[in-house]
């Protein structure tokens, strides 16, 4: 295998190992916009990704399975906006508790509506989602294989980069969102109410995190599998810190973690110990959290001078 | 005459437990400056609230424009013409200047993005009609508290109002800025024919600007004038003129006459949170067995000054010494050590853990003490209910049980836990903020006799008190304060209360004479 191939085939993993924390990043940098960081996920993820599966066998179509993930989505967020808005709980804990629930549930739903444990497999094949090329992008190196055969999420996810971007920083509902985070009595005092604006940020937040899930099962992988998302939610929170809630900066934080993760994989190949490689992710978390806390050391020394 | 643009008739506010406004009747004419005095609680924040809708009132009614206000709400006020500017401003830190100005109403572009330029604009021309600089590009966490205030005004002008409602404007603004802030004022008034309510207590303030003067008292309105046909003294004796019939105080001198000082405070320097310099080299003495009242309208240095003897602030010049111990780089745990009791000011926030109950609350600073738990580790029950119901009793808190959560008392019971915390300490120095403040009479008389009864016993007192009848009565010597500094020394029963408040509000012996 020469070096130009290697390096397309570690970043087109890299891509296709991002594309779901980016989802579940926008998500949750939506909600830390309005002030109420949802920290769980990881867990809509995992119920997104069953959803979208479950959606896709009983349905028969991977647009239908996205339906129902979206819709769950919607259900999820709401969920966790009654929880912290109109019941004040502490964000926190309802994300962890979220988590937790999400791993049990989706356990427990796989047995009860399929009888099966583990890995879900599914008679007669599952519609998952296509992957879509070019033919005149092959002809150009490096851009061709990266920006072809991916599935459509993938490019959603880049549009969704964007979108997310104009909407925060370019349009009234993103200053809204902004103030209520920030300042809430004085959104209030401008005749707009911020628990709304925080319920449309945690439903957002529920698509999201649940469309990164199909894309999890049904583009990344072609089954579910308990479990599977295999705390990429939590790194999705790490992006959003690292990344400053600022969606590019985000999104360049989750391709740095799919780059390690498909680095790792890479490694795997030729001969390093998976126990080994599987960690990266996660020290590339730690380190991540260490430079946060590290730059804002500086900035707060800078700001006292 | 033309008819008034804001008509309150009978209006009042009852809160639980407290009467905020009782049946004010006030016409506000259009295009005036009309100045709003009291003291703290005299309801005057109250009754602007209403007229922003932010409470609706009890009973009563309100006008604006000949038109009774049925929905109170803020955006029903906004959509009146009644714009207010509060004490804590509403501005989002992180946005721009014009951000703020044209929030929940931003000019858009393609139906859908914010339209950048025109937000400048929009701002620019408010800047240019109203004479109020400010930079639209500033982000408002970097600019100054006065130009944010500039900020907030020119946000209530952007939302279409002319009567224009100022809390306390000049709390927060240096001298320079507030002589700033009365020339936009002269001038909105004078070329747009706005209506301005300025709230307030500084009285020369109200001599400056105003046109007409209402002075409200214990929720009451007592005097409506021409600010011309008044002065700072006929105002002042408005305002603390109360008449509340409380009982004789039992006060003797403590056995110990030896007159030790036990609170000594050396040209005191301490900055508030913004890092301003807030108490000015100030210095006094306690002594045991005397009650010492520092007299101030708020904001001039005292609850800093309180913070600072506490430990709870740290003070950048000068020293205290508590016993003859420089408290310097301690914190309140160590200067309690030294022998000091705190009754905060703010009993919600500092005073009591609300959530708690009756006998957490009393127990908590002597729950490491060997009588009630082996090691500082396990809490021995019985004692501390037993001790808890016995402290409960002598201090007389009603309305609760032990088990009640302490949120959930009356102000005046609340204190009484505090009070009963604090004192129960036996501590030879008490630092003592705002003891009644919120408290109905009956609670009054009996926390003045409580601090009375700890004088007698030879304690140390520091007093601290918004409430001028309070330190008369309490207070062996009284001092004014005056932004941060002491502005004089007297004996209660030498000078009349409109002296005081004459002190109080800056005036000084100079220009007396």
């Amino acid at each position: 295998m020469d070096f130009y191939s290697m390096a397309i085939g570690l970043m087109q993993n890299t891509l296709r190992t991002a594309t779901p924390v980016v989802l579940a990043a926008l998500g949750c940098l939506l909600t830390d916009h309005v002030g109420m960081m949802n920290i769980g996920v990881d867990g809509m993820m995992l119920i997104g990704a069953f959803a979208a599966v479950m959606g896709s066998w009983l349905l028969g179509s991977w647009v239908l399975g996205i339906a129902v993930a979206l819709g769950i989505g919607l259900v999820l967020g709401l969920l966790y906006g009654v929880f912290v808005i109109k019941l004040k709980s502490d964000e926190f804990i309802i994300g962890v508790a979220l988590n937790v629930f999400a791993g049990g549930l989706t356990t427990f739903l796989l047995r009860a509506m399929t009888g099966q444990t583990g890995t879900f497999h599914a008679e007669g094949g599952l519609s998952v989602l296509p992957r879509f090329s070019l033919s005149f992008l092959d002809s150009i190196p490096v851009i061709g294989p990266l920006l072809n055969n991916n599935t459509l999420l993938v490019y959603i996810s880049w549009l969704l980069v964007l979108a997310c971007w104009l909407l925060i920083y370019r349009t009234p509902l993103g200053f809204w969102m902004r103030s209520a985070g920030e300042h809430p009595q004085s959104l209030r005092s401008a005749g707009k109410s911020p628990e709304k604006i925080k319920y449309l940020a945690s439903l957002l937040c529920g698509m999201l995190a649940c469309l990164a899930g199909a894309h999890l099962s049904m583009g990344y992988l072609s089954t579910f599998s308990e479990n599977m998302s295999n705390s990429r939610g939590f790194i999705a929170v790490a992006c959003v810190i690292f990344g400053r809630s600022n969606p590019p900066k985000v999104f360049l934080a989750a391709l740095l973690f799919g780059f390690i993760d498909a680095l790792g994989m890479r490694l795997q190949s030729v001969g390093i110990s998976s126990n080994l490689t599987s960690i990266f992710p996660y020290v590339g978390t730690v380190l991540m959290m260490v430079l946060v806390v590290w730059r804002a050391e500086r900035r707060k020394r800078r700001m006292s001078l | 005459m033309d008819e008034p643009i804001v008509s309150f008739r009978h209006v009042s506010m009852q809160f639980p437990g407290v009467l905020a406004n009782d049946d004010v009747s006030l016409d506000i004419r259009r295009g005036e400056v009309f100045a709003l005095v009291g003291e703290n609680g005299a309801g005057k924040s109250t009754l602007m609230n209403i007229l922003y809708g932010m409470n609706a009132p009890t009973s009563g009614t309100v006008s604006i424009r000949g038109q009774e206000v049925r929905h109170f709400s803020p955006s029903e006020a906004i959509s009146r013409g009644v714009g207010m500017v509060h004490q804590h401003f509403m501005l989002v830190p992180s946005f721009t200047v014009a951000q703020n100005i044209v929030l929940g109403r931003e000019p858009k572009r393609l139906g859908l993005f914010c339209d950048f330029p025109k937000m400048r604009a929009i701002t620019e021309h408010l800047v240019a009609e109203y004479g109020l600089r400010v930079n639209p590009d500033d982000k408002v966490s970097e600019i100054s508290v006065g130009l944010q205030q500039r900020v907030e005004i020119l946000k209530t002008l952007h939302r279409g109002a002319d009567v224009l409602i100022l809390d306390e404007p000049t709390a927060v603004l240096t001298p320079q800025e507030t002589d700033e802030l009365f020339t936009v004022i002269r001038r909105i008034v004078k070329e747009k024919q706005m209506t301005i309510i300025i709230i307030t207590h500084k009285l020369y303030e109200v001599m400056a600007i105003s046109d007409r003067v209402g002075v409200m008292r214990a929720g009451r309105l007592v005097g409506v004038c021409e600010t011309k046909d008044v002065n700072e003294r006929i105002l002042a004796s408005m305002m603390v003129g109360r008449e509340v019939l409380l009982g004789q105080l039992d006060r003797h001198d403590p056995d110990t006459s030896d007159n030790e000082i036990a609170i000594h405070v050396e040209k005191l320097q301490v900055s508030d949170n913004r890092g301003l310099t807030v108490v000015r080299g100030l210095s006094l003495d306690v002594h045991r067995g005397e009650i010492l009242g520092i007299a101030g309208i708020e904001g001039n240095g005292q609850s800093e000054l309180v913070e600072a003897i506490t430990g709870m602030r740290r003070f950048s010049g000068g020293d205290v010494t508590i016993g003859g111990k420089s408290i310097k780089g301690m914190n309140p745990g160590q200067v309690r050590s030294l022998g000091v009791a705190h009754i905060p000011e703010d009993r919600l926030a500092t005073g009591v853990s609300a959530p708690a109950d009756v006998t957490d609350n009393l127990i908590v600073g002597k729950e490491r003490q060997p009588r009630f738990s082996i090691g500082g580790i396990h809490m021995k029950k019985r004692p501390i209910r037993r001790w808890a119901q016995e402290t409960f009793d002598r201090f007389d808190i009603r309305g609760a049980g032990l088990d009640t959560a302490v949120g959930s008392l009356s102000g005046g019971n609340m204190q009484k836990v505090v009070i009963a915390r604090e004192f129960s300490f036996e501590t030879p120095v008490l630092i003592i903020s705002q003891p009644t403040r919120g408290v109905d009479i009956g609670a009054m008389e009996a926390i003045h006799q409580l601090i009375m009864d700890k004088r007698n016993s030879g304690c140390a007192i520091l007093l601290v008190s918004a409430d001028l009848d309070e330190l008369y009565r309490l207070s062996d010597r009284l001092m004014t304060i005056y932004e941060g500094r002491i502005t004089g020394e007297f004996i209660p029963s030498e000078i009349p209360k409109t002296e005081i408040s004459y002190y109080m509000t800056g005036g000084t012996k100079e220009a007396q004479a």
